[in-house]
């Protein structure tokens, strides 16, 4: 067990765990956040998004050692322009079937958009294919991302 | 609109749901193999179908404000909120909207009034009308539902009206309702479902409230937004996954490595070295290992020792077991339907085709891994959990527990993704989670969580089917003989869905094939059934997930074979017996432009399959990919009758789900086992569909006056053929082993 400091949705917070612990079970046994789920646990499906510094992460094998320090953002306040762009779009769209990939998806989106404000299909491939949505909710997932994209273009 | 939070309603619920009188019932039990010994599963089956509702209620909240409660699925409050309880589970197909859809359309309720709320385990009150036990499959949501939410809704109307109409002095028969206000039009007079909540609650319940006709409808058949998006869109929904207790640990299992076997010793002298961990102990599925929080759970369990007695387990490897099944369907089975004489006419020779197909073991892969909160003491017990059969969970519970059901209370949370895996008739989820709260003295809350390697490792799969085809043409090219033979595992039998069996045969293992709607004068279809210690279960469209693959592609071949058009061929083997089967196909062709020139590199292929009373064609587009042997979908259109389309935007988006999970499993997935031994684990090598495999997908619903049927399952069974029947377009070769991809391990 090691004491680990860290910035989760601008707050700060301490916690006594095993260095090896992924920030994905900090986040929700820990801080009792629970918005980013677990899917796989080996970087394979993306449910378990959140940013950190900036950057699209999967939590589940990002060790707490690892992501200390950093400044870690999760689906519950996630926000900014892009942000809420496509969370109304995923409402728009009703993009959610069973909804338990969907806060991996945001995460992955709001990033996309971040870097390429207007992307492409295989822009949208690129930055999504690491995120599996069992439910195969891919056609609005797209449409949803290329309206956040106009709703910016404004 | 807005999704209910289950937490703060809970108390509104459980007052509301008043014990329904008693109605006679038969108790079944029944000894269920594979899931513990000696454990009984009490399950409650009422006798009667007759649909029953609490009667008409006022529940006072904290303020002294009404809460109007006509029957067991609406209640309005005072300030006009209406929530509907939901006897299905939301896991993505829609019976939040759906339902709600339906009580509002007779309730003249505006959409942005309605909640939904998941209702309670209460069999009598909140049974599935097609099956008689609370639960949730066989794409049955809307279908038993349909009639039931009207006239709750109907109900909750006339009493409203009856309460405006006293109050205000005037004739029932003059007053109108539309979007949540009632009106009389000659005194001006209007208000709204919350200002007459506590009065309608006096009025007489309607024995038979009328309904509109589907010409009046003015919410069913558009497009209303969804009333769990936003929830989902921001992370606020609550799993399973999510929900919390104080003081409850997280308890992971170390389950036989092999699938009928048991352990025989362990030492968990490392895992109590885990910080977090605080017990051990041995539960008749495996060694539990209870923590604080998931990853102490996981380490310990890493680091148990187990010695395991692999007597009577299965340890054959897929090869063989193929193999096995091969023998057997070189040979007749149990015949399940039988016409002219096949046999007669493909021994005669002539142009015939013989073919055989293997389909794979298959895990749900629910997104959501699978997972169960409880907590116990000596007289109750409360669930949380993403229960698809509330009424087998909460007795399996019971019993193991040695309570009562009722004594059980469940709350059903929104689910990550099912596609049958919750629905065990075993109740294989809640039972663990039982055994598990019990063997630490029911001390403290347990959440059960399964890592995604259980879960692919944990059986409860779509069986392997072998499947053995003959077909014969004559001259004409017209299909003269049809043999097909089936080999696979029963899902129902030794279950308490046994009762669906007959004469031995389990409808699960045929349907789709017994049933070819097309003019074939010498027709047999038989099955040799197999028991494995693989547990099998339904897997989203159940049977049809291969018996559709397998008709609709040999049918594919036979017309090849007489050189005529895939589209033209069907229609005339249809003839004009099978309307709406005709109906789909015909609207598939007129959206995908059949016929028309293809881009270049490209080949289309179709499939029409009827499943769950819903009709669905599909069209697929396909080019070569980039790995060798796999094509690149890029276009699929889908023609589907369902009957009356509540929420059109819902069976669209099942039919592209159903499109993306069918295609994904068909390309990319299957299980094999080495040794008795599961060799995948994860999604790396249980391949799922990703967003850039994913086609583009057109969707027509054929319109239909008819009482609506399932979505959720029936996109499904079309889409492998169709991609099939396209990819031997274009290279000439029919798959008949899935998945196309090599399987990895
Ligand atoms: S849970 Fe992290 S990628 Fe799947
Ligand atoms: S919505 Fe169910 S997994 Fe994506």
């Amino acid at each position: 067990m090691a004491k680990f400091a860290l910035t989760v949705n601008g707050k700060s917070h301490e916690v006594d765990v095993d260095p090896d612990m992924p920030l994905l079970w900090v986040l929700r046994d820990e801080l009792g956040m629970t918005g980013t789920k677990f899917g796989c646990g080996i970087a394979q499906c993306g449910a378990c998004t959140v940013h950190l510094d900036g950057q699209a992460q999967r939590s589940c094998v990002t060790p707490i050692e690892a992501a200390a320090g950093g400044e870690i953002v999760t689906i519950e306040s996630v926000a900014g322009a892009e942000a809420k762009a496509i969370q109304d779009a995923w409402v728009k769209h009703d993009v959610p079937q069973c909804g338990y990939c969907q806060s991996g998806q945001i995460m992955s989106a709001v990033a996309l958009l971040r870097e390429v404000p207007d992307p492409s299909d295989s822009d949208i491939d690129d930055g999504m294919t690491g995120n599996i949505c069992r439910c195969a909710t891919y056609v609005r997932i797209r449409k949803a991302i290329k309206t956040a994209a106009a709703t910016l273009k404004g | 609109m807005q999704f209910l939070f289950d937490k703060d309603k809970a108390a509104l619920q459980s007052e509301a749901v008043r014990e329904p009188i008693e109605a006679s019932r038969r108790t079944i039990l029944k000894s269920i193999g594979g899931v513990g010994a000696g454990l009984v599963l009490g399950l409650q089956l009422p006798a009667a179908a007759k649909a029953q509702s609490g009667a008409a209620a006022v529940i006072k909240g904290d303020g002294g404000a009404s809460t109007f409660a006509p029957n067991a699925f609406v209640r309005i409050a005072p300030d006009s909120t209406v929530t509907v309880l939901i006897k299905h589970i939301e896991f993505g197909q829609g019976p939040y909207t759906g339902l709600a859809t339906l009580v509002a359309e007779e309730l003249d309720a505006d959409w942005s009034q309605m909640q939904a709320q998941s209702a309670p385990a209460n069999t009598p009150l909140y049974k599935n009308l097609a099956f008689g036990v609370q639960g949730t499959g066989g794409s049955t949501a809307m279908a038993n539902s349909y009639e039931q939410m009207r006239k709750a809704g109907a109900a909750a109307r006339h009493m409203l009206v009856e309460a405006a109409a006293e109050a205000w002095g005037v004739p029932v028969d003059d007053i109108t309702v539309s979007k949540g206000v009632i009106s009389h039009k000659e005194s001006g007079k209007s208000g709204k479902f919350g200002d007459f909540a506590e009065a309608a609650a006096k009025m007489t319940p309607p024995s038979e409230p009328s309904l509109k006709d589907p010409s009046e409808f003015v919410l069913i058949g558009t497009h209303l937004p969804k009333l769990d998006s936003r929830a989902k869109a921001t992370g606020e929904a609550t799993f399973t996954m999510d929900a919390t207790l104080p003081g409850m640990l997280t308890v992971l299992i170390q389950r036989p490595p092999l699938f009928g076997a048991k352990a025989k010793s362990f030492d968990d002298t490392e895992t109590r070295k885990v910080a977090g961990v605080v017990d051990v102990k041995l539960l008749p599925r495996g060694i539990a290992v209870y923590a604080e929080g998931f990853w102490a759970a996981k380490k310990g369990r890493d680091a148990l020792k187990v010695e395991w007695d692999e007597t009577g387990a299965e340890t054959r490897s897929t090869a063989e077991i193929v193999a096995d099944y091969s023998q057997s369907a070189a040979t007749t089975g149990k015949v399940v339907k039988e016409a002219g004489d096949a046999e007669k006419v493909l021994d005669a020779g002539g142009k015939t085709i013989v073919a055989e197909y293997v389909f794979p073991y298959l895990a749900h892969a629910p997104m959501e891994p699978l997972d169960c909160l409880i907590e116990a003491n000596e007289s109750s017990a409360k669930v949380w959990a993403g229960c698809q059969m509330p009424t087998i969970d909460q007795g399996a519970i019971a019993q193991t527990l040695g309570l009562r059901p009722e004594e059980v209370k469940i709350e059903t949370l929104f689910a990550g993704g099912s596609f049958g895996r919750r629905a065990t008739p075993v109740a294989d989820v809640a039972y663990e989670a039982a055994t598990a709260v019990d063997a630490i003295g029911r001390t403290r809350p347990v959440k059960v969580i399964f890592t995604r390697e259980d879960d692919i490792h944990g059986g409860f799969y779509r069986p392997l089917n072998v499947h053995k085809m003959k077909g014969a043409i004559d001259a004409e090219g017209n299909i003269t003989a049809w043999d097909h033979v089936i080999v696979g595992q029963s899902i129902m039998e030794g279950t308490p869905f046994e009762s669906m069996m007959k004469d031995g045969i389990d409808p699960t293992m045929v349907e789709g094939a017994d049933d070819l709607p097309y003019a074939i004068p010498n027709f047999r279809a038989s099955v040799h059934k197999k028991t494995l210690a693989v547990p099998p279960l339904w897997w989203r469209s159940v049977g049809h997930t291969h018996t559709a693959y397998s008709t609709e592609t040999f049918l594919d071949e036979l017309i090849a074979l007489s050189g005529k058009d895939p589209v033209e061929a069907r229609l005339k083997l249809l003839g004009d017996k099978h309307p709406r089967l005709t109906g789909v196909l015909k609207a598939v062709a007129e959206l995908a432009d059949w016929g028309s020139a293809v881009p270049e590199a490209r080949a289309r292929g179709v499939a029409v399959h009827k499943s769950f009373n819903t009709y669905v064609a599909e069209i697929a587009e396909v080019a070569m990919g980039e790995e060798d042997g796999v094509p690149r979908v890029h276009k699929v259109w889908v023609a589907v009758d369902c009957g009356v389309a509540v929420n059109p935007d819902v069976v669209r988006a099942q039919m592209e789900g159903g499109v993306g999970y069918g295609l994904g499993h068909i390309l990319y997935a299957g299980l094999t086992l080495d040794k008795g031994r599961i060799m995948q684990s994860n999604f790396d090598t249980y391949r799922s569909l990703r967003i850039n495999e994913m086609p583009e997908v057109e969707v027509t619903i054929v319109k239909s006056a008819e009482a609506p049927t399932g979505v959720g399952e029936p996109g499904v069974p079309p889409i492998g053929p169709a991609v099939a029947n396209a990819w031997a377009k274009l290279t000439g070769k029919r798959v008949r082993n899935l998945p196309f991809a090599p399987i990895e391990s």
